[in-house]
């Protein structure tokens, strides 16, 4: 064994630990941080892999920003947390059940002697100089531009989604409307009223 | 160095954990949320394992590509999530059964 199998298992432990925990847990906030550990715990396997630029990303946009967004809306919403464990029992069979015969075939299929997954050549260790960021960023610009594209045009679309979603008019708030400001003519604002001159005394 | 089955048979767990996680919370659409996105973490590790063994770049391209998508749908459903709860005080998925806005 290896140190890296050894590092492998304990961070697959911690991982399948984690993941057991965000969906058993009754507080909310507590299941945003255990999912926080399990993030954690695939960035460091993706690391064992060689695989440093996708770890890095994961922890940054996966923890920093995605589940920082889940805290505020967990934290935002006012959960009454007495209610939420009463029909708990009552599904708690049927999930583990499928989900258990599920992750038996699957382990059957993948570790079977003629699943042909081992034939290939074995992985080859990358040198010294391997850089993943620098190989990844070769392909991504180059050969993978296009849906790169489509990705940017798929962030813009969510952001405008969230705000119009979200974003409700105070009935008493002011504000001004420049294309109004700028629509103005003469007319509604000046009025010309014919007066005799006053004389004076 | 690390199998790929035991890559494989990792991922595996961790989806049908999530999928667990899903049958499971009725009452709390946030970690129904938070289930889907265990889902998307499990298979980018598929995808990783892959591109670890076969050397090739593309499944972490693609792996790349999922973290923006899933993201975005993230930030959405959140969103979906808050006005949902604007309207009708609850986040009990078992309520949440009329389309009536």
């Amino acid at each position: 064994m290896t140190l890296i199998q050894i590092l492998f298992y304990f961070f697959a432990i911690v991982l399948v630990a984690a993941g057991m925990r965000v969906i058993t847990v009754r507080n909310p906030v507590h299941a945003a941080l255990f999912l926080v550990l399990a993030f954690f715990s695939m960035a460091c396997i993706w690391l064992l892999l060689e695989e440093e630029f996708l770890a890095i990303v994961l922890v940054l946009v996966y923890v920093g920003a995605v589940m920082v967004l889940f805290l505020f809306v967990v934290m935002m919403l006012d959960i009454n947390i007495a209610q939420m464990r009463a029909g708990f029992v009552r599904y708690v069979w049927v999930g583990v059940g499928v989900a258990s015969l599920i992750v038996v075939q699957l382990w059957g299929v993948f570790t079977a002697k003629n699943a042909g997954l081992a034939s290939g050549p074995p992985h080859q260790a990358h040198g010294a100089t391997y850089s993943n960021t620098e190989e990844l960023g070769r392909v991504l610009y180059t050969d993978y531009v296009y849906p790169f594209e489509i990705a940017a045009a798929v962030l813009l679309v969510a952001i405008v989604a969230a705000i119009a979603l979200t974003m409700r008019r105070r009935p008493g708030s002011k504000h001004q409307r420049p294309s109004q400001q700028v629509a103005v003519r003469r007319a509604d604002r000046i009025r010309i009223v014919k007066m005799p001159s006053e004389k004076k005394q | 160095m690390i199998d790929i089955s035991h890559l494989l048979v990792l991922g595996a767990v961790m989806f049908c954990i999530s999928m667990a996680g899903i049958f499971i919370n009725r009452k709390n659409v946030i970690i129904l949320l938070m289930s889907i996105e265990l889902m998307l973490l499990s298979v980018n590790l598929n995808f990783v394992a892959f591109s670890y063994h076969l050397g090739d770049l593309a499944g972490q391209v693609f792996v790349f590509f999922i973290l923006t998508v899933a993201a975005a749908e993230a930030a959405i459903g959140l969103a979906i999530l808050v006005v949902v709860f604007r309207t009708r005080q609850t986040i009990n998925v078992a309520e949440l059964d009329t389309m009536k806005g």
